[in-house]
């Protein structure tokens, strides 16, 4: 008893870790809202069109991203509302399209350069003009495994 | 004395009690930055750049079916209107031709799709047809494996899909796209 008493008079009491969760959540709840998501820093409206004959992409390191559509609300003031195409989080023109492929295939392995698949993320109601500047600069750069983006049809 | 006591208790007590909230803060921390949403799409390959356009004109004309969509995304199939959802079963008699009909093509080797579109045309139209077409010869390789292999196409090994491939190859040619209705 008296030993007890000897010690609680001594040292000081024990830490509260009571709050030490809420503490914590607060933690996540403040990363969840700030972490901004690379790939999700949209400027142009993409809502692909629907389809079949759907293969997935495996290799996200193997990926790159081409997106085409207009330009959000946000950003209309700047970029207009005709179709544009963003490379990486930015509106780009057709023959950056080079430097973004070449870009990619210096982060990659040598060897698994001819498995880069370009991903076009295009939306449904942009007209094939600016789709076919996109592909012949695809061509002249010789990345010519592509993939047309689509969602699964459900009938 | 006194002070000798108060370290023990310092070092005898490291609180793991909130250990598993920092383990749960990263586990969620990465649940929440990986992107689980898997890209889908079609697959195709683009044909090699070159300055000059191909000369189709020595082709048998037999073998071509020739899709033209114009900025209004109407088709024209083989000089004639035609719907997207008729496209596939035309193009998979056309491709097999199973009644040697002549004008039809001679065997599926020399089948060729000739896709030319209008740069006005819409993109879900391009990509609806091209989805059609994929669906024929996907259909027309599975019943193909089904026939010589008793299974489809995406259960074969490399060398019976190979066999298989080279049986029904698809040959999809896309012409530069006319310009008649580029929105501005």
């Amino acid at each position: 008893m008296s030993r007890f008493r000897k010690k609680r008079g001594k040292s000081s009491p024990a830490i509260q870790t009571a709050s030490l969760p809420d503490i914590i959540f607060m933690l996540l709840f403040f990363f969840m809202v700030v972490t901004v998501l690379r790939d999700a820093e949209i400027i142009v409206q993409v809502t692909t069109p629907e389809a079949t004959e759907l293969t997935s992409l495996e290799r996200k390191s193997l990926v790159n991203y081409i997106y085409i559509g207009r330009p959000v609300q946000r950003y209309q003031h700047i970029y207009g509302t005709s179709p544009r195409i963003q490379l990486g989080d930015a509106i780009r023109e057709p023959h950056d399209i080079r430097f973004f492929i070449e870009e990619h295939r210096l982060r990659v392995p040598e060897n698994q350069i001819p498995a880069i698949t370009t991903s076009l993320r295009v939306d449904g109601q942009v007209t094939m003009g600016i789709v076919t500047d996109v592909k012949t600069e695809l061509r002249k750069v010789e990345q010519y495994k592509v993939n047309y983006s689509a969602r699964p049809r459900i009938d | 004395m006194a002070r000798k006591s108060s370290r023990d208790r310092m070092t005898n007590e490291i609180n793991a009690g909130a250990m598993a909230d920092i383990a749960f803060l990263l586990l969620i921390f990465f649940l929440v930055t990986t992107t689980i949403v898997e890209d889908r799409g079609i697959l195709v390959r683009l044909p090699p750049w070159s300055d000059e356009e191909p000369d189709i004109t020595q082709l048998n004309e037999r073998n071509v079916f020739s899709i033209l969509v114009n900025a209004q995304n109407q088709l024209l199939v083989r000089g004639e209107p035609a719907r997207v959802p008729d496209l596939r079963d035309r193009a998979k008699e056309f491709i097999m031709n199973p009644m040697d009909d002549p004008t039809l093509s001679e065997s599926p080797q020399r089948a060729i799709i000739s896709l030319r579109n209008d740069r006005g045309t819409n993109y879900e139209t391009y990509l609806e047809i091209y989805n059609e077409i994929m669906g024929a010869y996907n259909e027309l390789r599975d019943e193909f494996s089904l026939q010589r292999f008793g299974s489809t196409y995406d259960n074969l090994d490399l060398e019976q899909r190979r066999v298989v491939r080279e049986e029904i190859p698809m040959i999809i040619s896309e012409a530069e796209p006319t310009e008649f209705g580029e929105e501005g």
